[in-house]
């Protein structure tokens, strides 16, 4: 298996292995949605989805992804429909200078998940939890220059139809 | 990133027709090595892809002992021990590591060999006994806040940054290692890391050809688990001080205990002069005091990190003060405090 799928759409893999994903998306597909804010994992700008679960796409080599089905920011959407989680960022006025808000919108989609899956989370180790810290938690890998952080969290929570448990 | 060549491991077998382990890494998650190789201070030649190696992807277990591939996610590792707590103490030390984004790519064995993260050994402009062996270390003048306390040497202060690897040093871990020859063998985690003395370089007792296919968990050891982690920020950051412990309380006096401490030595470290003060008698506040001093009573600190002894000692205690305590409200208790 020579190829990756991108947002549904199937792409030979780069000639040179040194291509992360993240290079390849935007110097091979134009594909800019994916951010590079520090392309070395620490972050969260550049998360993408890669056989549904999240990941950054800084430190993906991309030759070690033949076979596995992508999805950027890009391909979220159902055409012309946004997903529910970007309609809640702009509902929710979820950022400010945007740079960190593909990234989010990924992250957010994996967290939903995570929280329909029953994943566990530090915070369940605590006395105490609730929800909200519990979002926080999954959500700590993306991190925003402007502070818009109470408003991301909004829109995550207020689109997440996880029942407390 | 300098040039390399690509070998795509499917089996260990594979390693014999590796024609050279010169210069070589292998390659799990990628998300510590990538990072290095951008950075130049990791340029290996050749790289050992192991994204095909799906034999070291399961878990299973057989007579109670827990076999995991080295393959393993960190995120596939937590949620198999959340639901299992006798495995506890690894599952609270996966996820008080890293963000869901970097556990759902890295492996168990990447997690076990990563680097530390010293400022001076990721600014190849200063000087690092690792990564340049002979340049100096420039970390026992710098900055050191985040640096080592115990086991360090005059040639490098560097600490291991495994939140996971604490944990499996306290679990007793074994790693299983197959090399070129075909030759399998087992080393208890305990031993796999080298103190770094005058070759810092040298962090493990692997040689090149030395593939992890696995890492197990013979006995896991009973009562309670706690993974006590201290840092900057309460996520998405590494440990100033962790402390790994199983505890269990058994007629009066500590039956079984174990304690691995992070982000203070240059490797995981076991804290058996801790335990040893412990073991067979009955827990109290003065007791805990006692063992925290039996361990710390060699500790160095170099400046910026003199809080981590005093830290580090509260810490301990008081992660020993709950253990104990929970052992005494709730007799033959066996992992998390608290689990949802
Ligand atoms: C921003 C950031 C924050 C982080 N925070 C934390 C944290 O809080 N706590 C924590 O514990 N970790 C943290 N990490 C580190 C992370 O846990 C490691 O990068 C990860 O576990 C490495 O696994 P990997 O599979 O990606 O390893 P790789 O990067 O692929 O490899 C790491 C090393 O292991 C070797 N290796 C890999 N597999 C094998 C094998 N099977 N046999 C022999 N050698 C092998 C490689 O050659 C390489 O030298 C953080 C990382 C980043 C980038
Ligand atoms: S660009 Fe990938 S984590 Fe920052
Ligand atoms: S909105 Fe500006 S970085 Fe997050």
């Amino acid at each position: 298996m020579s190829s990756i799928t991108i947002n549904q759409q199937e792409y030979a893999l780069p000639s040179d292995p040194r291509t992360t994903l993240l290079d390849f998306l935007h110097q091979n597909l134009q594909l800019f949605g994916a951010r590079k804010g520090c392309d070395h994992g620490q972050c969260g700008a550049c998360t993408v989805l890669v056989d549904g679960e999240r990941m950054n796409a800084c430190l993906l080599l991309t030759f070690q992804l033949a076979g596995k089905a992508v999805v950027t920011i890009e391909g979220v959407a159902d055409n012309d429909d946004l997903h529910p989680l970007q309609q809640a960022f702009i509902d929710n006025d979820a950022f400010q200078c945007g740079f960190c808000t593909s990234g989010q919108i990924c992250a957010g989609i994996a967290a939903q998940r995570e929280l329909q899956e029953q994943r566990p989370s530090a915070v369940w180790f605590d006395a105490y939890y609730t929800r909200l810290e519990d979002v926080k938690e999954r959500l700590s890998g993306n991190l925003c220059r402007c502070g818009a952080y109470p408003h991301i969290i909004e829109a995550v929570t207020s689109t997440d139809s996880t029942p407390e448990a | 990133m300098k040039p390399f060549s690509v070998f795509s491991l499917q089996h260990a077998e594979d390693l014999s027709q590796v024609a050279s382990f010169k210069h070589s890494r292998f390659l799990a998650g990628g998300t510590n090595l990538v990072d290095l190789m951008k950075h130049q201070i990791e340029r290996p030649d050749h790289i050992i892809d192991l994204s095909g190696f799906d034999e070291a992807n399961q878990i299973t277990e057989d007579d109670g002992r827990v076999v995991i591939g080295a393959m393993v996610t960190n995120t596939a590792l937590a949620d198999y021990a959340y639901k299992h707590p006798r495995l506890s103490l690894l599952a609270q030390a996966l996820l008080a590591g890293a963000t869901v984004q970097l556990r759902n790519r890295a492996s168990t064995a990447g997690n076990l060999l990563q680097r530390t993260r010293c400022y001076y050994f990721y600014d190849t402009s200063k000087a690092c006994n690792k990564r340049e062996p002979g340049s100096g270390c420039a970390a026992k003048e710098g900055f050191n806040r985040i640096h080592a306390i115990l086991g360090t040497s005059e040639h490098c202060i560097a600490t291991h940054p495994s939140d996971m690897a604490t944990a499996m040093v306290a679990l007793d871990a074994r790693v299983h290692i197959c090399n070129a020859a075909g030759v399998r063998r087992e080393l208890p985690v305990r031993e796999l890391y080298t103190l770094p003395g005058d070759t810092p370089h040298v962090e493990t007792q692997l040689a090149d050809d030395d593939l992890i296919t696995a890492v197990s968990i013979d006995t896991v050891p009973r009562g309670t688990h706690i993974y006590q982690k201290v840092r900057d920020r309460s996520s998405y950051a590494f440990a100033l001080v962790s402390v790994a412990c199983t505890l269990r309380v058994n007629e009066g006096v500590i039956d079984e205990v174990s304690l691995a401490l992070g982000g203070v030595a240059p490797r995981p470290w076991h804290a058996h002069q801790a335990e040893a003060c412990l073991l067979g008698n009955p827990p109290s506040p003065e007791l805990f005091a006692q063992a925290a001093e039996a361990e710390l009573k060699d500790a160095r600190s170099y400046g910026g990190n003199d809080y981590k002894v005093p830290v580090l000692r509260r810490t301990l205690t008081h992660v020993l003060n709950q253990a104990s305590d929970h052992q005494r409200a709730h007799p033959s208790h066996e992992g998390a405090m608290y689990a949802r």
